[in-house]
């Protein structure tokens, strides 16, 4: 370093933060440093504070423990993978390109869109986004979403479209828990349908949704499930401009981030599309190569005028999504589709049994939603001290409502031993 | 260096047959059915043709490209930190709430802001909503309406005006002087309509505003805000901090300064602080201690709401965590070594002959103007391409605006004096080449020049396009 100092002349480090104004200057109140071992330390003393999916099986919806095969980890942890920038010299990242590239390819096959991004940041950001491209394309005001969508995810549509000048409306369920289909509305950017919906329900009223998009003259954006695409058709199938969801595939859950904003479309819109989209071209001996493209809609060139703020996105779980799919195949995707709702519908049969009710009929993926004959808080309590996390009360919508979600993680054991609980710990309170 | 394979798309690689079980009413999926034998190798040969930080030097400027150390990695496999789910009881999940809740405690005293949230996911992220809490700050004043223009220096990143542009405001750019904010230009424009002014300080020419005091003084004299864009704050680690330079709402990249690895692009976090005047409208929900435990607490009134689906990138916010416990008070050297490097290697190439505009002191990264090239008949994106033949990753090119032939360099603390010796080197060395090598380059990497234009006008955008069933 003295060596350094002396080429620059300068006595000491001080010197090269001389512009600072003195009034401005401080210092650091930190403890440590710490070798390796002391940071693993403290840090597995705090985290084993959490209690796991593992130690503890949990019926929670939305975000929901998968298996994740070890090809997946091998692969996300190459480091020419996870330690790389964006791939704006595409001499040195055709390895990221072609499997961003292929990423979109994987999106578009599974949602029926013709183009996919690589990525918003989770199925939340990506509905605002959605919207704001609506609201760009055809200039109108109103979003329409169903009344039953998780309110995180209404929260943050509200951020991004209430400052564009959009407004969202609201539409109700019907008695069969699904969105009403007959509204009225004008000035219509966009409906927003999810598939399955809020309560894990199967829509297919594939006609009538496509009916109200063109009676509104509206976008259709679809919110979907990945994996349950595997099995049942793709929201092509009933008119969807844009389809949103998230990307857990591969992705552990991480206490909620990172996601994976999943963000496709048609291809007539792909020039109002947000983020970072990769395309395939040659190079200059004619050989096949990728580069990101269409960049002119972004904020790195465009500044104001982008279609999206968006830079960094989730690019790595991209990789890990599409790793999990390739590993999987179209065989093994509908396997563990499969899986799920037979365990779905498993412990849906055994709650039923120890006296819930189901109060929408229908088909279901892997999230239903069930009443309690009584106020569930207290037994909710006592179950975690028991070493089961319930789904997620859902008292607003339904009363004593829970949504719950099962996989292809909850065995037969694992389902039965709450279930016991669950029945033992109803009959107690009696 | 980098291998090359004529890698088929996962789609062209030859597997069994699909199969459609009872029970399935989509009749085609058209994703192929490999051995994990022919993925793992399909992805291997993938990462084969990519360059990451720990190939070699890359100096890409603005971007932080430092070494992502491997603990963090370690760290952030944790089961217990890995399959937990965000909704679970609070009680189940203290560890989690206990390193976020530490974790904003440690970005408070480094920015020298009273109040964090951790859950913008990126940069980008958190300007938006630094910019929103900025509307809501002066709705709660009755000077909603009023306020509609944000200030951004022509140096800007273009992130802040596309942010400044989704929050509902007008930006008014500001030409910069010398490299600096050009103190008549913003007295212009400042007035009772402007809601912030969006600096980055040292800015993107890693100048270091010394006048930023008066700049504050200005903005607040008409009742403005200062946003501090933290994307350079690997620069004044415990030299200076945003808030005693005056910033009200403050956004860092924990996947720059912080050491958390980029990811190919994300996941990054871009975590919000503010002075006190603001906490109330931080996103919900905000984590409380009370009685040793802690708590999320959605009952914010003011708050502006949700930005994201739950608390942010955890497995980030985990990995910036350790960085920071790692590290401690040794963050001020990671800033002076940073601060170092990029001053020895500016020295070395203003020797070599190259025109780094504005004379004097860098901080953590400077921006070479390669204009004279161009009577050669070349471009920066020509000596980047040539770069990668001699194994480093170009630094950012065509950035910022304001420099004509901008080439953007950051060596960050972690490279030796050794690899930036060998980078002047190796850019003296293509001064002297013959033009057509350079203008070909290059040469050695997986392809060769990748025909970006053709990739605009004839997009193909998914395997469909190309492969013919």
């Amino acid at each position: 370093m003295k060596d350094m100092l002396d080429y620059l002349g300068i006595k000491s480090v001080d010197e090269l933060f001389d512009e600072i104004p003195s009034e401005a200057k401080s210092s650091l109140n930190l403890p440590g440093p710490m070798d390796d071992m002391e940071v693993e330390a403290r840090i597995k003393k705090i985290l084993d504070k959490n209690i796991s999916f593992f130690d503890m099986p949990s019926f929670l919806p939305i975000i929901k423990a998968h298996y994740i095969p070890p090809v997946v980890d091998e692969i996300v942890s190459r480091q020419e993978f996870y330690t790389s920038y964006t791939p704006y010299q595409p001499e040195a990242s055709q390895g990221i390109l072609q499997a961003m590239f292929e990423y979109q390819s994987v999106i578009a096959e599974l949602t029926g869109m013709d183009v996919a991004n690589v990525s918003m940041y989770d199925s939340a950001t990506a509905l605002g986004e959605a919207a704001l491209m609506a609201h760009r394309i055809n200039r109108k005001k109103k979003i329409v979403i169903p009344r039953n969508i998780f309110w995180h995810k209404k929260s943050v549509l509200a951020n991004y479209v209430k400052r564009a000048g959009m407004e969202i409306v609201e539409v109700d369920y019907g008695e069969d828990g699904r969105m009403v289909l007959d509204f009225d509305g004008q000035d219509v950017a966009a409906i927003y349908v999810e598939n399955p919906n809020f309560f894990g329900l199967i829509d297919k009223r594939y006609g009538e949704i496509e009916e109200i998009k063109e009676r509104m003259d509206a976008m259709l954006i679809a919110g979907i499930d990945p994996l349950s695409l595997s099995i049942f058709n793709p929201p092509s199938h009933y008119g969807a401009d844009i389809v949103i969801g998230d990307g857990y595939l591969g992705n552990p859950m991480n206490f909620g981030g990172p996601l994976l904003g999943i963000f496709a479309c048609r291809r007539e819109f792909v020039r109002q599309m947000p983020g970072k989209i990769v395309g395939a071209t040659v190079d200059s001996n004619g050989k096949r190569a990728f580069c990101m493209t269409l960049q002119t809609r972004e904020q790195h060139i465009r500044r104001g005028r982008a279609t999206s703020n968006i830079c960094s996105n989730q690019a790595l779980c991209c990789i890990a999504f599409l790793a999990y799919v390739a590993a999987m195949g179209s065989n093994g995707l509908r396997k563990v589709a499969l899986k799920n709702m037979e365990n779905a519908r498993y412990m849906a049969e055994g709650m039923k049994k120890i006296g819930f009710d189901m109060p929408f009929d229908g088909e279901f993926f892997n999230e239903f939603v069930v009443s309690a004959p009584k106020n569930m808080e207290e037994i909710n309590d006592k179950l975690l001290s028991q070493g089961i996390q319930m789904g997620l009360p859902i008292n607003e919508f339904v009363e004593n409502g829970i949504l719950m979600g099962v996989t292809e993680m909850h065995t037969k054991e694992m389902m039965d031993g709450a279930l016991e609980k669950i029945r033992h710990l109803m009959e107690g309170e009696e | 260096m980098m291998a090359k394979y004529d890698e088929p798309l996962l789609i062209e690689i030859e597997g069994e047959e699909s199969i459609i079980p009872e029970g399935v009413e989509r009749k085609s999926l058209n994703i192929p059915n490999l051995s994990e034998r022919e993925v793992m190798k399909h992805f291997l040969h993938l990462s084969q043709m990519n360059y990451g930080v720990d190939t070699g030097f890359y100096p890409l400027g603005s971007c932080t490209m430092k070494y992502n150390m491997k603990l963090l990695e370690r760290v952030a496999r944790y089961e217990k930190a890995l399959y937990t789910h965000p909704l679970q009881h609070e009680k189940s999940v203290q560890g989690s709430m206990e390193i976020m809740y530490h974790l904003e405690r440690l970005l408070c005293e480094i920015t020298g802001m009273d109040a964090f949230t951790l859950q913008p996911c990126a940069g980008a992220h958190g300007e938006f909503t630094g910019m929103l809490i900025a509307r809501a700050y002066f709705e709660s004043i009755g000077e909603g309406e009023t306020r509609r223009e944000v200030i951004v220096p022509d140096s800007a990143h273009g992130t802040n005006p596309a942010s400044a542009r989704m929050a509902g405001f007008e930006v008014v750019e500001i030409p910069s002087k010398e490299g600096r904010v050009d103190m008549d230009a913003l007295r212009h424009v400042l007035s009772e309509r402007t809601a912030a002014f969006m600096l980055t300080n040292p800015n993107t020419l890693g100048i270091f505003e010394r006048e930023i005091l008066e700049i504050s003084r200005e903005v607040k004299k008409v009742g403005a805000l200062l946003y501090y864009d933290g994307a350079n704050l690997n620069a004044i680690m415990g030299k200076t901090k945003p808030g005693i330079m005056g910033f009200d709402i403050v956004h860092v990249n924990l996947h720059k300064t912080f050491g958390t690895p980029h990811g190919g692009g994300g996941p990054g976090s871009g975590p919000v602080g503010v002075k006190r005047h603001l906490e109330k409208f931080l996103p919900v929900p905000r984590i409380e201690k009370k009685d040793g435990e802690y708590h999320f607490n959605y009952d914010l009134p003011h708050s502006i709401g949700k930005v994201s689906e739950f608390y942010g990138n955890f497995a980030v916010l985990l990995k910036a965590y350790a960085y920071i416990l790692k590290k401690g008070k040794e963050l001020e050297r990671v800033t002076e070594r940073a601060v170092l490097n990029a001053n020895y290697l500016m020295k070395k190439l203003r020797e070599a002959g190259y025109n780094v505009p504005h004379p004097g002191r860098r901080m953590h990264e400077f921006v070479i103007s390669l204009s004279d090239i161009k009577e050669k008949g070349l471009r920066a994106m020509d000596v980047a391409k040539r770069l990668l033949d001699y194994g480093f990753h170009p630094p950012t090119v065509y950035f910022p605006l304001i420099v004509d032939e901008a080439f953007m360099v950051e060596p960050t603390e972690d490279e030796t004096r050794e690899s930036m010796d060998a980078f002047v080197d190796a850019m003296k060395k293509i001064r002297e080449e013959d033009v057509e090598i350079v203008k070909n380059a290059p040469h050695t990497m997986p392809v060769a020049r990748v025909n970006e234009a053709k990739a605009v006008k004839e997009p193909i955008l998914t395997w469909k396009d190309i492969v013919v069933e």
